[in-house]
């Protein structure tokens, strides 16, 4: 079998990451809005890993280590944030979180 | 296999200032919270990184760098020093109103000084992985900070306001360094402008990795139309949170998207200046206009700070040595008036209240006639007015848009210069001339404002309502706001001994 | 080519009616005689004694999100894991110091009664 090309990888990754994007501006729970951002993040990590393979480098692959690091950090400071937040108004959609003028 | 060798000197700033915070975890976790002593070391650790930052600066020869990680040149080090400035007033104005909203100080602290060090490493970074990886330190810190008053519905809102769309953000920031990475093969922003010299292999990969980029910086700057978080978080966040990131992530930002569209990009520069062009039109003009219709001081300084960012971009347009260097020059000198500014506001705030008032100016020179003064003069710096050091900061960056054939930004630029005077001279002329009496309704309405939010804690019409007598001015408050006040004076006054160090500090990026 | 990704195709039918049959079956053959015992959520022979979409006490979200935050840094290991006899005593060095910052983050955590239950 041979190799898929990297362009397949590419524009699957495009797609993930446009999804994730749609997903953020149309979905109203914070935890969901969220877990689309993840979903793009994730995305840009396919891109670079299928790129890295492509290059044959290794600076890619490392990048994509960083970058889940750092998305677990973000979990963990999001998800504190939105603990906070419910403690307060007791939901966690967007549209009721209006106390500021936006 | 070789091991590789790590200067760490290159990173001393930030090691001075990231054992700092782990200190300030260590003593607040093991002693509990001892006010002044984690005051003391975050103050101490700040200071030091400057002064490192500057010993290192003055080193002969060629800058040191850390592998191809990060580098010690002039502009880092520079930048460095701009983030200290609004750091040390930020931990000043902390001191009195951090205790009074949370029993957390250390963390406060520890989270001042870890966004310090992202925000220091973004200006140092060499690799799209190490500017990724600082601006989501100095995001992460901040998102935290901005939802600091726990006992306050607002803040907790701001802040995941502030991390939702800080998320978005960084997640197009990413996806632009993937593409750039597709399309040069390299991570290293002068491998990447090596390999796009003979021309890019596939230039829509390359273009729209760049537009995405631009998102991403955007949104940090607070761009038109990237800019949405910014009249929410700032006044939802504390004061001293607030006062400390408006001028420090526009620092960090405007660092590394200087070095990375001016180091990386270069061949890329009729694109994207003209991209960054129009936003920088759009950002002043919305941020002036909507700041005339503010009622409220810190919503105002949001506005404004928009403005700023605008002001700022104008200098990156021109893509010039010369413009960096303004741009450097705008940024210190916004981090002494904005900081100052907003240490009025803090000064002037009562406690579990959420926005001043602008009624609440009224008469301030006879109460606190230095606290008039002070604000006095960061409004007419924010204005533009000489001697002041935005005035020479707006000078710069506008000159250097003129010689690298900007002119017609320039114009608008201008143009919006004369629109925020009515905002910031109207201020002045509410603390000079108009009677205090102002205050009562405005009181009112704030506290009518706050009743209508259901569950909020009960703000706090304050006993002494009417009388406006605003909590007595903590010393290490009073410090902040002259020292900001003086660093203002002192950089109009005297601009020359900063712009040669800074037209020496901006070559290393070229 | 195309053609290579045949047997993918074939597996993916194969599933999709294996599933469809292993479903329709029961439900055409089987009698379905519904008890209240049968229609309860599966708890592992424990009587269930309430609705399980409740809130739950904060702790158990505390201790999550302080899991997932040491947890994933155990990839920073493995490649480090891999490399360590060619690194010698830098690359031991190096780990010392990444996870002394992790334990100052985890003294702190301590201290703080993050874990107390």
């Amino acid at each position: 079998m041979t190799a898929v090309p990297t362009s397949f990888y590419l524009v699957l990754s495009a797609l993930i990451f446009v999804i994730g994007a749609v997903g953020v501006l149309v979905r109203r729970n914070a935890l969901i809005i969220f877990m689309c951002v993840e979903l793009m993040m994730n995305a840009v990590n396919l891109t670079l890993i299928a790129l890295a393979d492509r290059f044959g480098r290794l600076d890619g692959q490392i990048f994509v280590f960083m970058v889940m690091a750092v998305a677990a950090a973000e979990v963990a400071v999001g998800l504190a944030i939105v603990m906070a937040l419910v403690h307060h108004r007791d939901t966690t959609n967007v549209d009721e979180i209006n106390l500021l003028k936006g | 296999m070789t091991l590789p060798t790590l200067d760490l000197v290159v990173l001393l700033p930030q090691l001075i200032v990231l054992t700092a915070a782990l200190l300030v975890l260590v003593v607040d976790g093991l002693s509990g919270a001892r006010s002044w002593l984690l005051a003391g070391i975050s103050l101490v650790a700040l200071l030091a990184a400057g002064a490192a930052a500057i010993w290192l600066s003055l080193q002969p020869g060629e800058p040191r760098r850390l592998q191809a990680m990060a580098v010690a040149d002039g502009f880092a080090l520079l930048f460095d020093v701009v983030i200290v400035v609004a750091a040390v007033l930020g931990v000043l104005l902390a001191y009195q109103s951090i205790p009074r909203i949370s029993q957390q100080v250390g963390s406060y602290y520890a989270l001042l000084l870890l966004a310090v060090v992202g925000m220091m490493t973004m200006g140092a970074a060499l690799d799209l992985i190490v500017v990724f990886l600082a601006l989501e330190i100095l995001s992460l810190a901040l998102y935290i900070l901005a939802g600091f008053n726990r006992s306050e519905p607002r803040s907790a809102e701001a802040s995941l306001k502030y991390f939702l769309l800080g998320a978005f953000a960084s997640a197009f920031f990413l996806y632009g360094a993937a593409l750039v990475y597709g399309a040069t093969a390299s991570l290293n922003l002068e491998a990447i402008a090596a390999a796009l010299a003979g021309g890019s292999r596939s230039p829509a990969m390359l273009y729209l990795g760049i537009a995405l980029l631009i998102v991403g910086f955007g949104f940090k700057v607070a761009l038109v139309p990237f800019h949405m978080w910014t009249p929410d978080v700032y006044p939802g966040a504390p004061t001293p949170v607030t006062a400390f990131m408006s001028a420090a992530t526009k620092a960090a930002a405007f660092a590394a998207f200087l070095r990375l569209f001016l180091t990386a990009l270069p061949t890329a520069q009729p694109t994207w200046s003209w991209a960054l062009a129009v936003l920088a039109a759009v950002t002043m003009t919305l941020g002036n206009v909507a700041a005339l219709r503010q009622r409220e001081l810190k919503r105002m300084l949001a506005y404004s700070s928009i403005a700023h960012a605008g002001y700022a971009a104008v200098g990156l347009v021109a893509g010039t040595a010369q413009g960096a260097g303004a741009v450097l020059f705008y940024l210190l000198a916004y981090a002494f008036m904005n900081v100052g500014a907003f240490g009025v506001v803090a000064a002037l705030e009562r406690a579990g209240e959420y926005d001043v008032a602008r009624g609440r100016l009224a008469g301030l020179s006879e109460r606190q006639p230095a606290l008039a003064a002070a604000m006095a003069i960061f409004m007419f710096s924010l204005t533009g007015i000489p001697p002041f050091a935005g005035f020479f900061g707006k000078l710069y960056v506008f000159g250097a848009a003129v010689a690298a054939g900007w002119g017609w930004l320039v114009v608008i630029g201008v143009i919006n210069s004369v629109i925020s005077a009515y905002y910031y001279l109207q201020v002045t002329v509410e603390m000079y001339f108009a009677a205090p009496a102002a205050e009562a309704p405005a009181a009112a309405a704030a506290g009518k404002k706050g009743r209508a939010v259901a569950k909020a804690a009960a703000p706090s019409p304050a006993p002494e309502e009417g009388k406006a007598a605003p909590a007595p001015l903590s010393r290490a408050t009073a410090a902040a706001v002259l020292a900001a006040a003086l660093g203002t004076v002192l950089i109009g006054v005297l601009p020359a001994l900063l712009t040669g160090w800074i037209a020496q500090a901006v070559q290393g990026i070229f | 080519m195309p053609s290579d990704y045949l047997p993918i195709l074939i597996l993916i039918v194969l599933a999709t009616v294996f599933a469809i049959i292993a479903m329709a079956l029961p439900a055409v053959l089987g009698p379905s005689r519904k008890t209240k015992a049968k229609l309860e959520p599966y708890e592992s022979g424990m009587v269930p004694y309430t609705d399980a979409r409740r809130r739950f006490p904060v702790q158990y979200y505390v201790i999550a999100v302080l899991f997932i935050l040491f947890d994933i840094e155990v990839i920073f290991l493995y490649p480090w894991a891999v490399m360590l006899r060619q690194l010698r005593l830098f690359g031991l060095i190096e780990m010392a110091v990444f996870l002394g910052i992790l334990l100052v983050g985890y003294v702190f955590v301590w201290k703080k009664g993050a874990l107390e239950w």
